[in-house]
């Protein structure tokens, strides 16, 4: 509201501040902008750094899951088990097995995350080739993909005010949307790989659409009706693996025909490294919604109908229409999630084939706090832990579970930042960032 | 659960297409399926139904002939279509009966033509066995949404209960043990989402999905660390034993369901009896649905909202945990990774399907249950129908009661938001 539009009040003799003479009776007469009094960025992040906020209750979630889950593998492992059996007898000892066990296991994981410290060595004394040292990366980048394109698809009917539960069946619709195309059509393979994304997209949309179409034409809740359609959408997924156009002869497990080497999505770096064309779709659709949400007119009336859908349907905002088409939209980002799968690493379809992206990308969404960037920081996160995991699984002998359980941890204590306050006693944030955004009923 | 009627082109202005006339018309539509195009491409063969558990020549049994079966089978179908449409009256009973009716004509249609043979006895066991975890499932939620607190997390429960059934019942080497170890176990699942949901106020629903997934995770990690790499000491809880009532189980065709089988099918039949009552003749039961739809005015009148919430979430969690030893001490005698494989989420579609009541819950699991027997049961007589279509089917009628197509589902008020003071 401008000042032409509201005259300004008569300044009252016997209240407001000194200056009330010169007409602006609320406001100070010096120019807003930095003055010597002000923080710094240094205090600003002193100040933060061990408050409440979001980083820093996101960073110790991490902390405190990391450690619990070291503490399952002291009691997971059977003779570091045993040794806690004589602790009063031998306590260095037992500490010493404890910390040897675990800090091996999570030496393993980062190097099957991010970079191991001997294959740089070893490439520098030319025993190995340079794609072994960026093998953790690449692995990590693979893992990432999907999980952000189903997180997203979580993040955006969030911030519509629905909870999509139903990332795994949209993605599994994804996948036999762009595993048929991919399979099937025989055309070069820039084509075929832009129609099998497409396919999966539009597959992936409409099981979404049809969601928030029940919402918004019946009030059906999209928590129960997306639940259902993962279940009709996996059993649909067994069906159609079996129909012979799809089924590989040649086999008697439910397994398709592996999609031909033109549709498979081409490798980023090099054809030794997994990494592929995935991560970028990734990255771009994150751009995408980041923009769309932020400045797009459908990301505005999307937000608007989240925060208060009576307000919105007033202002003139078509709500059954925005669910519909924010459940078709999320649709078809898992769907892209799931034809990444397929063309990116798995190479035909299986009863398994989306693995548990769908239901990951819930976690990657809630500890990416629902903003598009955010799930890209989480869906990294989440795709390092499962590289990681994997190393781990192999080099110290600890299941790869612990990483679905870790993740479960971080996302507990990211959704209950009341919760991690109290165990670190965090200071109350200055800029009072709004943390407790997941906290509310 | 909010409920948002944008806009409802369903209801005709003149009135007379009311929701039970119109399911009536789509039971005279299958009924007509089934009388007409069944029984044209039934063979003239007859299908025979035994009465025992087994198929032995020896056994009881009655056929009827296929073409014959599916006409009077379809024409009962279209008469309850038709009561549907005349009267206006008692949808549940004729919705019921005229998909039964349906059910059976195309059970018919199925057996005449593949000359498979059917045990009732046998269809009805295995039902009531595949209804099992479903109904301590679903009776768990109910407890728990009636209070106002949604529970997603019943799948993280069984799941839980599942493994401390054989990992407890093992360990201390008695099976009892491991029953109570089930029910603590779903507890402690429950201690985790009532502290968060109602002290920390965090999203039922996504602590609930997180949940599961933290049960998931837990279970498996220990089961691939500890139970695999010693099954004799960790993961061998055995089966529970089957109690025969005499008498009573020589009953044809539900005998056996009923009246054979471990104390879990006992427990279950015991249960919804009990919550039933409970919810509706007792104290506890008007207060727990006061502080479910109301929870301000519950509280008004002196009734502890949050404390009572405590309460109904960990009995719900106690439900749901002794149900989960059905997974690892009645079907299998060991517990392996992920072994309810998403059953918690149809308990969940058998409450809402039920509408979080108990008596309904235990019919939808029956329901749901029996539809998963008979897929089993046309996968064993080679039948053409894909049996993952079968399968579908309790997901995608949980769907159609949800929109309301065929009789709304409404949740309990307050279900699923925090309850604040002041």
């Amino acid at each position: 509201m401008s000042d032409e539009q509201h005259p300004i009040p008569e300044p009252s003799p016997d209240k407001g501040p000194a200056h009330a003479e010169a007409g602006r009776p609320y406001l100070t007469t010096e120019k807003p902008g930095k003055h010597r009094g002000d923080p710094t960025l240094w205090d600003n992040f002193k100040k933060e750094f061990y408050a409440d906020n979001t980083f820093t209750v996101t960073l110790f979630a991490i902390v405190l899951a990391l450690i619990f889950g070291g503490i399952l593998m002291i009691i997971g492992d059977a003779d570091t088990r045993a040794q806690w059996g004589y602790f009063f007898y031998q306590p260095l000892k037992t500490l010493e097995a404890s910390w040897d066990l675990v800090s091996k296991a999570y030496t393993d994981m980062f190097k099957g995350a991010v970079v191991n410290p001997d294959t740089v060595n070893r490439w520098y004394w030319d025993m190995t080739t340079w794609q072994q040292v960026f093998r953790p990366i690449s692995e990590t980048l693979t893992n990432a993909a999907p999980l952000i394109l189903t997180g997203l698809a979580v993040a955006i009917p969030f911030r519509a005010g629905l909870f999509n539960i139903g990332g795994q069946g949209q993605a599994i619709m994804g996948a036999i949307g762009g595993g048929t195309v991919g399979i099937l059509l025989k055309l070069p393979a820039p084509i075929v790989i832009l129609l099998a994304i497409l396919a999966g997209a539009l597959l992936g949309g409409l099981w979404g659409l049809l969601v928030g179409v029940l919402k918004a034409k019946t009030g059906a809740h999209e928590v129960i009706v997306t639940i259902m359609l993962n279940y009709i959408a996996l059993y649909f997924l067994f069906w159609y693996i079996r129909q012979a156009a799809i089924d590989d002869p040649n086999r008697s497990e439910l397994i398709s025909k592996p999609v031909p080497d033109s549709s498979i999505f081409p490798k980023l770096i090099d054809p030794a490294l997994r990494v592929n064309l995935g991560i970028l779709l990734a990255l771009l659709v994150a751009a995408g919604v980041a923009w769309l949400l932020k400045r797009g007119t459908f990301g505005f009336e999307l937000r608007a109908v989240g925060y208060n859908p009576n307000a919105a349907g007033t202002a003139g905002i078509k709500v059954g229409w925005t669910l519909a088409l924010t459940m078709g939209l999320a649709g078809a980002l898992a769907g892209l999630g799931g034809t990444t799968m397929v063309l990116g690493t798995a190479g035909n379809l299986t009863g398994e084939v989306v693995g548990q992206i769908g239901f990951n990308g819930i976690l990657v969404a809630l500890l990416g706090r629902v903003k598009p960037w955010g799930v890209v920081g989480a869906g990294l996160l989440f795709g390092a832990l499962q590289a990681g995991g994997a190393a781990m699984q192999t080099f110290s002998g600890i299941s790869n579970e612990l990483v679905t359980a870790i993740q479960a941890m971080i996302v507990i204590f990211v959704a209950a930042p009341l919760l991690v306050k109290a165990v670190f006693r965090l200071r109350k944030s200055p800029s009072a960032a709004a943390s407790a955004a997941l906290a509310k009923g | 659960m909010t409920s948002m009627t944008v806009d409802n082109s369903l209801a005709l202005p003149e009135g007379y297409w009311t929701r039970t006339r119109k399911a009536g018309l789509i039971m005279v539509l299958l009924g007509l399926i089934a009388a007409v195009y069944l029984t044209a491409i039934v063979p003239n063969e007859p299908a025979r139904f035994f009465l025992g558990e087994t198929t032995a020549a020896s056994g009881a049994s009655f056929s009827i002939n296929g073409k014959v079966g599916t006409l009077i089978f379809g024409l009962l179908t279209i008469a309850c279509g038709a009561l549907l449409i005349l009267t206006n009256k008692r949808f549940g009973l004729y919705v019921g009966l005229g998909l039964a009716f349906f059910v059976v004509a195309a059970l018919i249609w199925q057996i005449a033509e593949t000359g498979g043979q059917v045990p009732l006895s046998s269809l009805s066991k295995i039902t009531m066995e595949k209804s099992l975890p479903l109904i301590f499932g679903a009776i768990a939620g109910v407890l728990c949404e009636r209070s106002g607190v949604v529970n997603v997390a019943i799948e993280g429960q069984l799941l839980t209960g599942a493994f401390f059934a054989a990992l407890f019942g093992t360990m201390v080497g008695s099976q009892w043990f491991g029953l109570v170890a089930a029910a603590i176990g779903g507890a402690l699942i429950s201690l985790i989402l009532a502290w968060l949901a109602i002290r920390f106020l965090v999203d039922q629903v996504v602590i609930g999905v997180v949940l599961n997934a933290l049960a998931l995770g837990l279970t498996g990690f220990f089961y691939e660390q500890v139970m695999r790499e010693d099954t004799k000491s960790f993961n061998s809880p055995g089966l529970l034993p089957v109690w025969t009532v005499p008498g009573l189980s020589e009953i044809p065709i539900i005998g056996p369901a009923l009246f054979k089988g471990t104390i879990l099918t006992y427990a279950a039949l015991l249960l919804v009896v009990a919550a039933t009552v409970a919810l509706f003749r007792t104290r506890w039961g008007l207060r727990t649905r006061a502080v479910g739809e109301h929870p301000a005015a519950a509280d008004t009148v002196g009734i502890k909202v949050l404390g009572l919430r405590y309460v109904n979430v960990m009995i719900a969690g106690l439900v749901a945990g002794f149900g989960g030893a059905y997974f690892s001490m009645v079907t299998a005698s060991s517990f392996t990774k992920n072994i309810t494989g998403g059953l918690g989420f149809i308990a969940l579609a058998a409450m809402i399907f039920g509408r979080w009541h108990p008596v309904g819950a235990f019919l939808a699991a029956i329901f749901f249950g029996f539809s998963s027997a008979l897929s089993s049961l046309l996968q064993a007589i080679q039948s053409p129908i894909p049996s993952d279509f079968l399968a579908m089917l309790p997901y995608v009628a949980t769907i159609f009661a949800v929109a309301g197509l065929v009789g709304r589902s409404r949740a309990p008020a307050a279900d699923g938001k925090p309850y604040v003071k002041g």
